[in-house]
Order: structure tokens, then sequence, then C-alpha cells
């Protein structure tokens, strides 16, 4: 199985979407390099909008995420409730 | 009655893929005449699945943010001199070529995906096309403003469009881009939206804005990681045109395998002035260029591949030669660079000993064996007064325009030299990757505007060497060449920290 | 006990870019100028483009019209990307709260089934013609010479990417997101008589091959017709026959109106003052192009308000034309 990756950058907002992250994919592994959160998983990897709104006490659209993104690898599959990255194999 | 809520896929479609209709009263075909001539078959644009949902108007309110954020960081950096705090002026130098030769292909990406983004017969294709053309224009004017300040401080900048177009190094970034926006546009895609966004760019944008950070660059981490908050959206429509092109029909495998191993080819040689800017330029460390390629390159880009595979589609052509250049090509490079100093327009230097302690360990297969003791010997000489330039001009790959400075990958100590004939003319490469690449198109690549040839038939001005550097470039000898001791930057540093 | 501020030490070396200092001179430059000026390569390219051979990468020759130097055209917005995102973020936040409180408040059952009626037909299909717009606006961007034009050119095809989607949102309002109206707004578009003149004018815009001529018939002559006739003259019919509330809807195309319409002007009288070619050039495309859309609005100008709209609507891009410098 192929890892599928996030990285964010490294600021308050996305301490609560790493939070979540954490959460809804117990499995990931997280990486803290200068100024960024590299965020990865065995074959597919979710952020949930309920989650992120959890952590964050207020309203979150999926799009937001977008904002503080840095990179990603894998398939992207963005809808109103979550975006999640996958590889076929 | 209560309206029905829409989820953002149906309301995207909505929006906006049903703007387009069949024409009835002019040639389609005319309005959209590129689409065949690359023998690419497009049987249904609207099987195309829309990479990322974004409607205008929430594009220009989250761009808006985005750009508030950034433009505050800059103004601050400059309120606050805080070129001041990056961690040595050597570092400044990467900053130079980055703007020189990095800048102006986001200028390019900008132009290429303005064209099929009106070129694509698919209005789903074209929007995303254009959503990346406006990024990139982006990109290109925030990298601008950042360096904006560096460039009222530090010499090296202030020609970077000029230099752009004529510089000899400069030519290796500007004829990629110019090779792809030739190009019909589905191969554009491949080259730049598939090969170039999805797997290579990572490694310009991720590990070297981290160095930038660690380097307290704060404009330049700004600007990077602001421009890859776009990226993300660009990767996507990277993959989705390839699984698109794929899907359509079966004849356009090898079609877009060809294109595969041309791009990653090509990619891989311009990167070698990244791998350069990782090893050597940066003096706070993050991560060598050896250990970013395996993490971007053969991690993410391996696992992309065996998603791919499904399609019949495999590894680029060469993926073996890669693997083995990683120990190299970041040394062989800034020799290179070390050696025509005097014709750079950035500074140069030998790295410091803690430097190539680091470079021992980071690289213990390669470095204390190839490269190390040809920095001894700099050394020495320098020592002696003695700074090492070498007089002559390198010869250029015809293809990817990069002087002969690459090895045999199983004998690095032995130079790569390839050839080819074409119209009774010999052409030259630096890898059996370049000249397939021209074998494949030579009408095109006769056409190369290849720096040293030009100067040689007296197209750059001169007699000497010095006079095309200063007259042609714009180069302010003396002051943005040579090496970094002694140079005007790195006197003005020592006088700013009083310790001249 | 003395203090000693070192302010000299940190002195600039200069104060901008070598290609903006020879344009402007020694001084701090403007983002709008470092943004703009000699950001496009002009020289050297390696390779011509395989599906146009005639010609470079980026050629001036792409179009019959001639300037000494393309950065002429100034945008009088200075528009670079920051402050052009930011400018329309603004712009979207009030159509976001007038469309938010035209939904909230269901202002539709206000506007009666005929009104309704009146809208899909006359308004919505003009989502089509946005989309004409933004095709076009885009050749212009990827064919066009020099950052200046080439950068607002971008922007306005952008917008109309933006308006497209907006008149898109006002029929799914009056269809309650069923589509339907959209739907309806397309079978208009396709086989409607009153719309099928501005159909093939579309149409023939987008196999029109020289760029600066289709900015005129584009960005000139069309949208100077439409939006005086659509959003000036039916939004005060509307006004006065119980459609006063879609104003709401459609304040965002005004107002960018009014902001796009300084650039076309601008852009217009500077290749004008350049020569006196320019200056025939320009009025061959102005009469050539203004003579078809009359052609194809009339119909359509005639049914959605009255015979005399028409030339309301070309006066008032006739005063635009002369105050450019053209036909006189």
């Amino acid at each position: 199985m192929s890892k599928v990756y996030i990285a964010l950058q490294d600021n308050d907002e996305s301490r609560y979407i790493v939070e979540a992250i954490e959460e809804d994919n117990p499995d990931v592994t997280v990486i803290h390099m200068p100024a960024m959160i590299r965020i990865e998983n065995e074959g597919r990897l979710s952020i949930r909008r309920e989650t992120v709104e959890e952590k964050m006490g207020r309203d979150w659209d999926v799009q937001e995420l977008h904002i503080n993104l840095i990179t990603l690898g894998g398939n992207v599959e963005e809808d109103d409730d979550e975006l999640s990255l996958h590889w076929n194999e | 009655m209560a309206a029905k809520k829409l989820n953002i896929k149906d309301k995207y479609r909505l929006l906006t893929r049903d703007l387009d209709w069949e024409y009835s009263y002019s040639d389609r075909k005319e309005a959209f005449p590129y689409e065949d001539f690359e023998g690419i078959k497009i049987t249904d644009w609207s099987k195309w699945e829309d990479p990322f949902r974004l409607t205008m108007d929430t594009y220009w309110k989250y761009q808006a943010e985005k750009e508030k954020k950034l433009y505050a960081i800059f103004d601050a950096f400059a309120q606050n001199n805080a070129h001041m705090n990056v961690s040595d002026p050597r570092y400044v130098n990467a900053l130079k070529i980055f703007l020189t030769g990095v800048s102006p292909l986001e200028y390019q990406a900008y132009q290429g995906f303005a064209h099929t983004g009106r070129q694509f017969g698919g209005v789903g294709a074209r929007v995303a096309c254009q959503m990346q053309a406006i990024d990139e224009l982006r990109h290109v004017q925030t990298q601008i403003h950042a360096m904006s300040h560096f460039n009222k401080f530090f010499d090296g900048f202030q020609e970077y469009s000029h230099m752009h177009d004529r510089v000899w190094y400069l030519s290796v970034p500007k004829s990629f881009f110019n090779d792809a926006r030739a190009a019909g546009p589905f191969e554009f895609m491949i080259a730049i939206g598939f090969s170039f966004e999805y797997v290579l760019t990572n490694l310009l944008f991720v590990p070297f804005m981290s160095g930038a950070a660690h380097n307290g660059d704060m404009a330049t981490v700004t600007f990077g990681f602001s421009a890859q908050s776009d990226e993300a959206r660009h990767m996507t429509l990277g993959l989705e045109v390839i699984k698109f092109l794929l899907e359509q029909h079966e004849d356009n495998v090898p079609i877009v395998q060809k294109w595969i191993d041309k791009w990653f080819w090509r990619g891989s040689r311009l990167l070698t002035i990244v791998s350069m800017m990782m090893d050597y330029m940066l003096p706070n460390k993050v991560m060598s260029w050896k250990e970013a390629w395996e993490v971007y390159f053969e991690e993410a880009g391996g696992a992309l591949f065996k998603d791919l595979a499904r399609y019949g589609i495999k590894m680029p052509k060469y993926a073996d030669v890669i693997e083995k250049e990683k120990e190299h090509i970041s040394h062989q490079a800034w020799w290179t660079f070390y050696t025509h100093g005097h014709a750079a327009g950035f500074h140069t230097w030998i790295p410091t000993d803690e430097e190539l302690d680091w470079l021992s360990e980071k690289y213990p297969e390669t470095f204390d064996k190839y490269y190390r003791p040809r920095w001894e010997l700099a050394k020495e000489m320098e020592a002696k007064g003695e700074r090492f330039y070498t007089k002559a001009l390198p010869q250029l790959c015809t293809t990817c325009q990069i002087p002969m400075l690459f090895t045999e990958m199983d004998d690095p100590t032995q130079t790569a030299y390839r050839d080819s004939v074409y119209n009774g003319e010999r052409y030259h490469f630096c890898s059996d990757g370049c000249k397939d690449i021209f074998d494949d198109e030579p009408e095109k690549f006769v056409q190369s505007w290849l720096p040293v040839h030009q100067i040689f038939q007296g197209n750059c001005g001169g007699p000497d060497v010095g006079d095309v550097l200063s007259d042609f470039y714009h180069m302010n000898l003396g002051a943005d060449n040579m090496d970094m001791k002694g140079s005007p930057d790195d006197l003005r540093w020592k006088q700013w920290k009083g310790v001249a | 006990m003395s203090i000693e501020i070192k302010t000299a030490t940190l002195e600039p070396v200069r104060n901008t870019f070598a290609h903006i200092e020879r344009r402007f001179g020694d001084k701090p430059a403007t983002r709008y100028q470092e943004a703009t000026y000699d950001v496009q390569s002009e020289k050297y390219f390696h390779y011509r483009p395989l599906w146009q051979p005639e010609m470079e990468l980026n050629d001036p020759r792409r179009t019959a019209l001639v300037m000494e130097d393309w950065y002429a055209f100034k945008d009088p917005r200075q528009f670079y990307y920051g402050a052009y995102v930011q400018q329309r973020a603004k712009m979207q936040e009030v159509a976001e709260s007038n469309y938010s409180f035209f939904e909230k408040r269901d202002l539709k059952r206000l506007l009666g089934d005929d009104l309704q009626k009146n809208v899909i037909r006359y308004l919505i299909p003009l989502r089509h013609f946005e989309h004409t717009a933004n095709l076009n606006n885009m050749y212009g961007s990827s064919q066009g010479y020099g950052t200046a034009i080439t950068q607002a050119l971008l922007y306005d095809g952008m917008d109309r990417l933006g308006i497209a989607q907006y008149l898109s949102r006002i029929g799914l309002i009056l269809d309650g997101n069923s589509g339907d109206a959209l739907g309806e707004a397309k079978a208009y578009w396709m086989n409607d008589e009153i719309w099928q003149g501005m159909r093939a004018l579309c149409e023939e815009t987008t196999v029109t091959k020289d760029w600066f001529e289709l900015l005129v018939a584009q960005d000139l002559v069309l949208d100077g017709l439409v939006y005086d006739l659509v959003f000036n003259q039916y939004d005060t019919w509307l006004a006065d026959n119980g459609g006063q509330d879609i104003s709401m809807l459609t304040e965002f195309m005004q107002l960018w109106n009014k902001d796009n319409t300084r650039w076309v002007d601008a852009v217009m009288k500077v290749a004008v003052a350049e020569s006196a070619e320019n200056k025939a050039l320009l009025e061959g495309w102005v009469t050539n192009w203004k003579a078809k859309a009359v052609a194809a609005l009339t119909p359509l100008a005639e049914e959605m308000l009255d015979a005399e709209a028409m030339d309301k609507a070309v006066a008032a891009l006739d005063k635009r034309l002369t105050k450019a410098g053209l036909f006189k």
C-alpha cells in the first residue's frame, strides 16, 4: 500500500485541522518540519468537516482547507462533508 | 416551496458545465482548432471530472484572504528590514536564481494555461486551466514583490527579466517551458500540469521553502507556501488530465507514455539547479537533495505510478538512471557554477568545513570518494590567492541546454557525451534521455537558441566574454558575479552587522 | 550617554528593478509597476509553436494593430493579481449578502409568474453570452502581447466566468435549484428567434483570429451595447414593473461594468492615439462589428424593451467612441 499525504502551513488553524485528522484517522503519522506540518497515512486519509468544526467551534467549509494547504499526494475526492485522499491499487 | 439543497458537485455542474453549446452558425472546429493534431482522441468531453469545484466568487474570496495575509507579511518584512534576519548572506544567492530562473517560468505557465484554457473544447477542462492560469500569474507577481525588497539591498536581482531571456544557464529553464508551450495543448498538460506540477514542483516548493523558513527568510517561505496552496489545486488538475486522457481512448496510452518519458527526463534535468540550491545554498540545512528526492519523487511518484499502472502506464523511461543521479547531480552542478563563477549572475563559494562534513554524512557513497577532494584542492588554491575560474565556455546539451557536466552514472569520473547527426549536422547531448528526446523531434530541437553557440556566432556582442556578460547580459561585473568572499554583498552585510 | 542610530548604513543600494528604473526613473516603484512592466519574455525564443509555426511563442504580430510599446496600455485601475482579487472579493461580499437576503426573504414570491418568465427569457440566457466573453478574453490573454494588456484581459475573462455563474444562480433561485430555469433559458438561447442573431454573432467571435479585433468586438462593441440594454435599460424596466428586487442580484454586473468600461476606454484611447493607421484599423473594426451587433440585438431589444432601446444603446456607445478619439 502506498502512502497518501497532505502538508499544511504551520499555523493556528492548521493545528485544529491536524487534531481533527488525527481523530478521524488514528493511524496517521504527523511530521513537524520548519513552517509546515506533513501528515501521511497508508492508502487513505480524510479530513471531515464535522470534526474540524467541532475542534474549531465554528462553521468550516471544506474548501477553506485550501487556504492553509501546501501540498498533497493521492487521488482527491471533495464534497460538502469531507476531502479525502486515496490511491487505487 | 423550499428550494432543494444542492450538493457542491451538482451546483458546480449547473453553474458552469452547461454554459457551452453545440454550434449552429460557425464551425466549432475552427473555434477549437488545436485538439486533433497531436493524435489524442477525445470522444466525450462531458466525462471530464472537475478536479476542484471552486466558483469564481469563492475563488475571489479565498484568494483575497491569502493575498491580504501575504502582503501584510511583505510590508512587515520591508518595514523591519528583515533581510537582516537571514541566516547568512550566501543564502540570498538562491533567491537570485529563483527570481531569474523560476519566476519567469511562472509567467510562462500563466501563458500556457491561458492557451489551453481557451483552446480545450470541454468547458470543465477549460475553466480548470483558466484558474491555473490566473494562479500562475499570481505566483510570478508575488515572487517579484517578495524579491523587490531583496533587490534593494543585494546585487543580482535587478536585471532578472533581461537576463532570463539571454543568460547561458537561464536558457535551461526558459527552453523547458518554451518546449512545453510550443507543443500541442495535450502535451502541455502532461508536461506541465502532470509531470511538472504533480511531481516535480513539490521538490522546489516544499523542502526548499521549508529551508527558506529555516534560514530566517519569512517573505520567501510565505510566498512559497501561499503559492503551494494553489498548487494543491493544480496537482489535482494534473492528475485528472492524465486519467481523462487514458480513459478516453486506448490509443492515447502510448502517446501519453511517450510524453511522460520525455517530461520526467526533462524535468529531472531542470531540477539539477534546485538540487544545488538545496545542498549548497541553504546555510541552515533541512534535508539533503537526495532525501528530498526520495520523499517527493521516489515515494510520492512511485505511489502515483502504481496508481496509474491500471491504465498500462509504466514508470518513466530512465527512472533507473534518475535514481542513481540523486547521489551526484548537486555536486556536479555546484562545481560547474563555482568554476564558472565569473560568468554567473550570483555568487559562488567553497562550502565551509562544517558543510563539507554534512555533505560527507548525507552522501556517504559518493561525496568523499568523488567530490570532496575537489573542494579540498579548491581550498588550497584559494588559500594561495589563486581562486580557480575556468577560461573555457562550456559545451551545452542541445536538448536540456545544461553544460556537459554530468558523468556516466556507472563511472562518475567519466563525463557523459552522446550525439546524433541530423541533416548532416552533428548535435551533442548530455545523456541518453536527452538524445532520445532530440531524435524523436529533431526538427523542433535544432531550433534551440543555445547561448554558447550564439556567443561564438557573434550574436551576443563581444569580442570578449566580459563584453557579453556586461553589455549583452547586463551583468554588473565585479558586483553580480564572482566569489561571495569580498563581493559588495558580503562587504555590505558585514557593515550592517558591524563586523567589517 | 549617547545613542548612535546607524540608519545610514541601511540605505538601499537601488530603488527598484533595472527595467522599471529605465521606464520610470530611479525611485521606488509601485507594486503595479513591478508586477507588470517587462515581465513577459520578449526575445530569443527556442522553438516555434507547433500549432502556429509562422509565429514566435510571444509575438506582437498576432494582431494587425501596431504599437511602439505594448506597455503603453496601462490599466487605470492598476490591477495586478493581489489588487484585482481583493477588489473583486469586496464586490462578491456585497453580492453574497444580496443573494442571501433575496433567498432568505424569499423575494422571488414578490415577482409574479410573468415577470419570472420574462427574466428567464431575457436575462438568464445571457450566461451564454458571458461564457463567450470568457473565451474571447482568454483568447486575448493568451495571444496578446505585453503583460499590461494581457493581465487585464485575463481578469476580464475570469470576471465573465463569475458573471455567468451569478446569472446561473439567479436561474437557480427562480427554479428552486432544479435547474429547469437554466434549461429553459438555454432552450431560448438555442432556438428562440430573438436570440439567434446574438448566438450566431457569439459563435462568429470565437472564430475571429485577430485578438485586438476581438477585444474591440467583445469588450467594446458587444459589451457596450449588451450592458446598456440589459443592465441599464432592462433594469429600469424591471424596476418600473415590480421587479426592482432583481437589481439586488445584478448589482455586481453593474458595478463591474463601470469598472471594466474605465479600462476598455483607456485601452481604446491609447490605441487610437498611437497612429493614424491604428485609428483607421480600429474604426474599420468598430464599424463592422457595430453593424453586426446592432442587427443581432435589435430583435431582442424590441421585444425585451421597445423600438427605441437599440438606438439609446447605440448612442451611449457612440459617445464613448468619440471620447476615445474615434470617428473624428
